[in-house]
């Protein structure tokens, strides 16, 4: 198990040095300055900034450098808004994309479950159906499509919810719901054909022979079972609210990571891009990491070991 | 309740010898696998359909390639700006040229004097392009990138995948290692880089595409691969002195082909989805060439007064993930019947 976990910290490691490494070397190969959309700088200033942000160093003296800071959490400087530190920008919007994060992951999850387990007992009745038929949906509708929907007909038309910005969290209601659509169509078709695998063996039987109710079952033997594979839905969720977070933190003006990142990349800001590439590449593997962990904690059957893939 | 016949020995009758037994002959004729698989995914009335229908906009999408190019989609005419739909005899609201403003029904075409003749099927954008047009053209550009990610999957997926898995021990490690940290990165930062690296636009997106798409097909091609070597037959051609190349060709790869081809039809709504949402926040496919997301960009900034512009690009596409989502259902239970619940 140490070994295990030795192991795959090593490649984490590796894996993010990778990353920084490319992201590093492509963001020199750009063309262009930060200074130039700043017109009229005389020569002198444009060295004094030079000499100033470390840019009139060589390259490979440049390159040593970033990961240096990056090991102090230094990510550089951004170079269009206002030079604030990239670390400062993104910690003072991490929450607001953490909270949505966190708040959508939950809700496709516990929905999903939901959905997927009234799917599974009342299976190939029109209640499956429906579900089957939503499920669908809601992993085709493009996340940005509906959140445009939801915002128009729910907050502006119905006035139920505010239409954008970030306060309280009545805020936070159609974002989340807009991100997290998607898990939980994934989440309960996963539920269903787990749990429809779940009732068709023996130890339900056993149960149901017991005279055990039909929410006892259910809640007792079939949908712990089925939970389990859950987790290791986690990774790729967090891979699709990083990328939502991008897209419906710009709809609803929602001051986070992700709209941040759509504006580095739209005004070239490369330290920014370096250092959300870096921070959404970190909490991935981490995300993985853990997941594969706690299935094995949760899970004693599945084997942690360094030589199975 | 028993009865007993006496039979005399004459009631029986020796068969001919020249005439064929005929109880080993099977009625029905023999299917090959992709007959079979076909026979099944008729069945599936949601799978059929969304095959129609995939058809059918590929069909449109791609011949219309002789009339709407470059040149028309640049060609706008701002007199003609934001009208709604208009088709010819159709007397519902919506579809008649009018427009709700401010609750009431406006005929649009007679406030910006529109010639009689003229009229656009889906109505126009903000520059007077016909959104029919557009769509077309940007449901054009969602297939070509499915096609690309189908490309890559099948030859770098599969390649990748077969290689590794048949090479084993420390190549097997190395390239496995390789798609682990490929796959540690959201692909949404690769294609974040490939568009800072390279230009926004269709190269970019489709660079995006070949280097994040295939890794999860080599994965389930590789872990299959690892299966399929232990086979009897593969042992035989081995021995046979058979190249691997050629073992790989005729033994491997019709093997794997209802993995290959499941996999390949979840990469497709992925891939699509990645363009327009690329698109939609306006680092993908840019003006004047059109996109269904750069489309529902544009219809979302209007949306309040002209819900049109951003409904029907909005439909196409989802209809576009429904039946790709709804054919790669019908296609998993249409060639793993195992799988189906």
């Amino acid at each position: 198990m140490r070994k295990y976990l030795l192991k795959r910290v090593f490649y984490m490691i590796l894996t993010l040095f990778l990353v920084a490494t490319i992201t590093f070397f492509l963001m020199k190969l750009m063309p262009g300055t930060p200074y130039s959309n700043q017109e009229k700088m005389t020569p002198h200033q444009i060295q004094i900034m030079n000499e100033q942000y470390g840019l009139n160093k060589p390259i490979w003296m440049q390159y040593l450098l970033y990961l240096l800071g990056m090991l102090h959490g230094d990510l550089g400087t951004s170079f269009q808004f206002s030079n604030q530190p990239v670390s400062y920008l993104i910690s003072s919007r991490i929450g607001a994309s953490a909270q949505l994060g966190i708040q959508a992951m939950i809700f496709g999850i516990f929905f999903g479950v939901i959905v997927g387990s009234i799917a599974a007992i009342n299976r190939n009745t029109w209640i499956d159906t429906t579900s089957t038929v939503l499920s669908i949906i809601g992993k085709s509708v493009p996340n940005f499509v509906l959140a445009v929907l939801l915002q128009y007909y729910i907050a502006l038309k119905l006035g139920w919810f505010p239409i954008a910005d970030w306060g309280g969290f009545s805020y936070t209601i159609l974002p989340t719901i807009a991100l997290g659509v998607g898990p939980l169509a994934e989440t309960a078709r996963f539920i269903r054909t787990g749990m429809v695998d779940v009732l068709n063996s023996d130890y339900i039987e056993l149960a149901k022979s017991k005279g055990l109710s039909r929410f006892g079952i259910v809640y007792h033997h079939a949908l712990r079972n089925s939970l389990i594979p859950l987790v290791t839905l986690i990774g790729p969720y967090t891979v699709a609210l990083m990328t939502g977070s991008m897209v419906i933190e710009n709809i609803f003006s929602i001051p986070g990571i992700g709209e941040q990142f759509v504006k580095s990349i739209l005004t070239n800001d490369y330290p920014t891009i370096m250092g959300v590439t870096m921070l959404f590449s970190a909490g991935l593997v981490a995300v993985i990491l853990l997941t594969d962990i706690i299935y094995g904690i949760i899970d004693p059957r599945i084997r942690l070991s360094g030589n199975e893939d | 309740m028993e009865e007993k016949f006496k039979l005399s020995p004459d009631s029986f009758e020796a068969l001919p010898q020249a005439e064929e037994p005929d109880n080993e002959k099977i009625a029905a004729p023999s299917l090959t696998f992709v007959q079979d698989a076909w026979r099944r995914l008729k069945m599936n009335k949601g799978a059929l359909i969304s095959f129609w229908i995939i058809l059918l906009l590929m069909i449109l999408s791609f011949g219309s390639s002789f009339f709407i190019n470059h040149k028309t989609l640049v060609k706008s005419a701002p007199q003609y700006a934001n009208l709604p739909a208009k088709i010819p005899g159709v007397p519902i609201n919506g579809f008649n040229g009018k427009l709700k403003v401010s609750g009431q029904w406006v005929d649009e075409y007679k406030q910006n004097n529109v010639p009689k003749g003229k009229y656009f099927v889906l109505g126009t954008d903000y520059l007077g392009h016909s959104l029919a047009q557009r769509i077309v053209y940007g449901t054009k550009i969602s297939l070509i990138v499915a096609l690309v990610a189908t490309f890559f999957d099948l030859t770098l997926g599969v390649a990748y995948g077969i290689i590794s898995g048949w090479k084993g021990g420390r190549t097997d490690n190395v390239m496995q290692r390789i798609i682990e940290i490929i796959s540690s990165v959201p692909s949404l930062v690769i294609v974040v880089l490939m568009l800072v690296v390279l230009k926004p636009g269709m190269t970019s997106i489709i660079a995006a595409i070949a280097i994040s798409s295939w890794t999860t097909m080599a994965r389930m091609i590789r872990a299959e691969t690892l299966q399929l070597k232990s086979q009897e037959y593969v042992l035989a051609a081995r021995s046979l002195g058979e190249s691997p190349v050629k073992i790989a060709w005729k033994h491997l790869v019709p093997n794997l082909s209802s993995i290959i081809i499941i996999q390949t039809m979840y990469t497709i709504p992925t891939a699509i989805f990645f363009e327009a949402f690329l698109s939609f926040i306006g680092i993908g496919i840019s003006s004047p060439e059109t996109s269904l997301g750069v489309l529902l960009n544009d219809g979302q900034k209007n949306f309040q007064f002209l819900p049109y512009q951003m409904w029907y690009p909005a439909i196409v596409l989802c209809v576009l993930m429904i039946a790709f989502n709804l054919l790669g259902d019908g296609l998993r239970d249409a060639f793993d019947p195992k799988s189906r619940r």
